[in-house]
């Protein structure tokens, strides 16, 4: 049985600030039921991940991220056909895409959580940096969890 | 044949184009032409040029850590590394593969077929299949998966959902979809969990009816295009690859067998821990890839292909129904001819071992003992370890020696691709010759020479994951040293002519 809210955390575990997403997903394990949630890991975003998104209420995808100047940024993300399905990983827009090129139809809300990374050299820890902006996002998708709704994710975007 | 265009008989009335590696990174090729004045090619070349490394990784290492740490050589086909090193290591541990418990083989085998339908599917359909249903020169656009899955919805998600499957079996027997754990040595770390196997079990018919379908379109597109498709980029060669005792084809474990280009056999079962008796390597200075040539043949003639065309051409059938039917079908197209040699036919041979992967996973979740943990075998200390699979793209060789101290000292890989550089490269020369001679470069003619690459679905292709992502250069130089033209598709899928 699918659950209904999807948590997907990618990156590299071995890549510094990289494992951002990955490790959201030990807290999410540590601190919250899985009743409803499933959590899903991968290197990074390809094609057959659309199938993942199939008979959810809501995903949240969770990545590490070098652009903007807060610890986290929440965001809805919409269907777009960028070309990155041509490359090695691919966007989550581009995801949704898939989704609705495959299914016919509009995908289940989908956010985005981007995690402020600083480094991602080979080998190396998280960084200070990224090792606090894990904390603050930790504690927002923590609110998120508890009101699994559009309504309660919708009102909470911060882009 | 076209060696003769490997490299040009008067290079003193040619200027020499030489492109040194851009980078040193898994996943780069490019192609090199040579030109005389009446624009007619006089050599081909296909470089490799990634620099792999990873035997120097693995020294110093234990021993233990060689099933998860070879996994990292690639990320699509990490499975089996890992059962080749897993291999290995069952022989350090003095293990031999009959003396691994019954469950701990099968749970490899199932791991193994879930690899190979995983990585042939995403081969065919998200690789492959724009070139064949759209046509080698059509719009650029067109050519990637997301096309497919607009023009052609059901082949398009069924290709999605039976290389999903095949992560699927991954994940439950190694808990995931990539770089998870299985293979230990003497044995396997768990057995399928009930619920794991029903879960798996659910879905396999609907797996092997679209896997029928598949092997039907393919077949479909090939003898609609007769006899282009015979003849696009074909080359007569010997064929490398793993058979069971009474010669029913093998992916996992089994003697290999070499048969010539008329059908002859001329090694039967031999036992891989001798292939450095019956193997060599050549190094060439124009590509980091080595040429693996047969010893006895030597260097100029040793050469042969490995895959699923070698395989299925090699075998004497196919222990599942279905697929073993399709090979009789596969087989019968040839006509009078024993093998079959077009280049374009791995595709038809791939999708025959994909529904073979699809029965034998079947086969293998109703059998009781992938849910029976047994625990690992134990034997004497060895100092060395060979391990070898047919994986997705071909044979592939694991060899290790240790220390007294379980530190691995010595370690040679052979991948697939490797076997294949030689035949690569004939084929290359095949298309320069019979598409390009004489001809303007064209981006379309850019993707010919490329189609004919990717029917091997070498290592390039496969590190780099998607169609458009296998950077390429072709250039046309005259008699004077004057570049006549050049095209360089970049790693983004862009294709952009330069200009001097």
């Amino acid at each position: 049985m699918t659950k209904p809210v999807l948590v997907f955390g990618y990156g590299n575990l071995s890549r510094g600030d990289d494992a951002l997403g990955v490790l959201v997903l030990e807290h999410i394990k540590a601190h919250h039921s899985l009743d409803h949630i499933s959590l899903l890991t991968d290197f990074q975003l390809q094609i057959e991940h659309a199938l993942d998104l199939e008979n959810r209420d809501l995903v949240m995808f969770v990545d590490a991220s070098v652009a903007g100047e807060c610890a986290f940024d929440f965001c809805r993300l919409r269907p777009i056909r960028d070309m990155s399905h041509t490359m090695h990983a691919m966007s989550p827009s581009a995801v949704l895409d898939v989704y609705q090129t495959m299914y016919k139809k509009t995908p289940p809300p989908c956010f985005l959580m981007s995690i402020k990374a600083d480094r991602f050299e080979l080998g190396d820890a998280l960084s200070p940096k990224a090792q606090h902006n894990l904390q603050m996002a930790s504690l927002f998708i923590d609110v998120l969890l508890k009101q699994p709704s559009l309504d309660a994710w919708q009102s909470k975007v911060t882009l | 044949m076209y060696e003769h265009l490997e490299t040009a008989k008067n290079t003193a009335h040619l200027k020499r184009v030489v492109i040194d590696p851009v980078s040193r990174v898994e996943g780069h090729g490019k192609v090199t032409l040579l030109l005389d004045d009446e624009n007619n090619v006089q050599q081909a070349r296909l470089h490799i040029v990634e620099f792999r490394g990873f035997e120097k990784f693995i020294q110093g290492r234990p021993y233990w850590e060689l099933p998860i740490l070879v996994q990292r050589l690639c990320g699509i086909c990490p499975v089996s590394h890992h059962l080749a090193a897993g291999k290995a290591i069952d022989q350090l541990v003095g293990v031999d593969p009959q003396d691994l418990p019954i469950s701990a083989t099968k749970l490899r085998k199932l791991l193994h077929f879930g690899q190979i339908l995983q990585s042939h599917a995403l081969h065919f359909f998200h690789l492959s299949s724009p070139d064949l249903l759209f046509g080698f020169e059509s719009d650029i656009q067109k050519r990637s998966i997301v096309a497919v899955l607009n023009e052609f919805p059901d082949i398009g998600l069924q290709g999605v959902k039976l290389r999903k499957y095949g992560q699927e079996v991954i994940r439950m027997v190694t808990g995931k979809r990539i770089h998870g754990t299985g293979a230990i040595p003497g044995g396997m770390n768990k057995a399928l969990g009930k619920e794991e196997r029903d879960y798996l079990l659910s879905d396999i018919t609907q797996i092997i009816a679209w896997a029928v379908a598949a092997v039907k379109l393919v077949k479909t597109v090939h003898c609609s295009n007769l006899p282009y498709y015979d003849e696009f980029g074909t080359i007569r060669s010997k064929y490398l690859g793993m058979v069971q005792p009474d010669g029913a084809l093998e992916l996992y474990h089994g003697g290999l067998r070499v048969k010539d280009a008329d059908g002859q056999t001329l090694y039967d079962h031999l036992d891989y821990c001798q292939y450095t008796q019956f193997i060599r390597e050549e190094v060439r200075s124009w590509t980091y890839m080595k040429f693996p040539y047969l010893v006895e043949l030597g260097k100029e003639s040793g050469w042969y292909r490995v895959g699923p065309l070698a395989r299925v051409n090699n075998c004497d059938y196919i222990n599942t129904p279905l697929a073993e039917a399709e090979r009789i079908a596969f087989k019968a197209h040839g006509g009078h001819e024993c093998m079959i040699h077009s280049t374009l036919a791995y595709h038809w041979a791939r999708l025959i071992e994909l529904l073979h992967c699809a029965e034998s996973i079947e086969e293998l979740l109703n059998d009781p003992d992938v849910m029976r943990f047994e625990e690992p075998a134990k034997g004497e200390k060895r100092y060395e370890g060979i391990g070898v699979i047919e994986a997705t793209r071909g044979t592939l060789f694991h060899h290790y020696q240790v220390d007294e101290n379980d530190i691995v000292t010595k370690a040679n890989l052979i991948v697939s691709t490797t076997s294949n550089n030689e035949a690569m490269n004939e084929s290359v020369r095949q298309v320069a010759a019979n598409y390009l001679s004489g001809q303007e470069l064209t981006e379309p003619l850019l993707n010919n020479i490329e189609v004919a690459i990717r029917a091997y679905d070498p290592c390039l292709s496969c590190a780099t994951h998607a169609v458009g992502k296998m950077p390429l250069q072709v250039e046309l130089v005259n008699s004077q040293g004057a570049l006549i033209d050049k095209l360089v598709k970049h790693e983004t899928g862009i294709i952009e002519r330069i200009d001097d």
